[in-house]
């Protein structure tokens, strides 16, 4: 029988595997991917969650998170484009200006 | 039975995916691998009864979120290999140890939350969608319209960000200089 634990297993590991990404990513578009991991690692974690317990507010949480999320990415593409055309470069490292 | 098969093989493709994700050199192989576990983060979904966040799941991200994506990436040149070097390896370790740390907490935390109330219980006989929709239009209708606001403050950023210089039309300057001249 699956329970709570075994969702949250999971949650715990997706939620690693995203922590990993952002750690050792320095291309920006990478970057991105890993937060979408990790949301939605965190999406599992209340589904998981609404559905033992029988309440609904798990859902409703996840679904303002893939609202976030959508609203995220439309902002963040564009800068990533505008930096793109500016600096021909989406790494991390091209972001340093201020050399200290 | 059925539902223990299906969860196994959905977490190990999602983990696989994911991984594939977080390693791979190419960006077009991440974007796919993503797009992969996004729909078998779905699947979770159904087993979990959240047949409408599933479908939410689906369509807003492997649809929209995924497309926007793959958009963008025409801008950047995928298919040369990201260059990357990392380093301050210590930083990294210290942060690996801090995630398996996490991992440790969730697994615990239902051991200290054992007197959880719903504040919105589950209706019997209710399908899914129908219970969704009384909860998220009465008791978070002002966060949902704050939602669709958020989506149209982003919608428009996104189309301001990536169109500025976009259209340059080079008959345009010669336009305004005979408009003023006109004037």
């Amino acid at each position: 029988m699956i329970t709570l634990t075994h969702y949250l297993v999971l949650t715990g590991i997706l939620f690693s595997i995203g922590l990993v990404g952002v750690m050792r990513r320095t291309n920006l578009l990478m970057l991105f991917f890993s937060t979408e991991i990790l949301l939605n690692a965190v999406n599992i974690g209340f589904v998981a969650v609404s559905h033992y317990y029988g309440d609904l507010s798990g859902q409703m949480f996840a679904f303002f998170i893939i609202a976030v999320a959508a609203s995220e990415v439309a902002v963040g593409l564009g800068l990533l484009i505008l930096w793109y055309k500016r600096n021909g470069s989406i790494d991390l490292n091209s972001l340093q200006t201020m050399k200290g | 039975m059925y539902e223990i098969i299906a969860f196994y093989v959905f977490s190990a493709l999602t983990i696989g995916m994911f991984t594939i994700v977080v390693m791979s050199k190419n960006a077009l192989y991440a974007m796919s691998a993503l797009a992969g576990g996004m729909i078998f983060i779905s699947g979770f979904f159904f087993i979990l009864e959240a047949e409408f966040l599933g479908v939410v799941q689906i369509t807003v991200y492997s649809g929209a979120i995924m497309a926007l994506y793959a958009f963008g990436m025409m801008f950047f040149d995928t298919t040369r290999e990201v260059k990357e070097h990392v380093r301050a390896k210590k930083i990294s370790y210290t942060l690996f140890i801090l995630s398996a740390i996490l991992i440790l907490v969730i697994l615990s935390a239902p051991l200290f939350s054992e007197n959880i109330q719903a504040t919105y219980p589950t209706i019997e006989n209710v399908g899914n969608i129908q219970m969704i929709g009384l909860v998220l239009f009465t008791k978070y209708l002002v966060p949902f319209e704050l939602a669709a606001i958020m989506l149209l403050v982003a919608m428009i950023a996104g189309i301001v960000l990536a169109s500025k210089k976009m259209d340059f039309d080079p008959h345009f300057d010669e336009n305004a200089e005979f408009l003023q001249e006109v004037k």
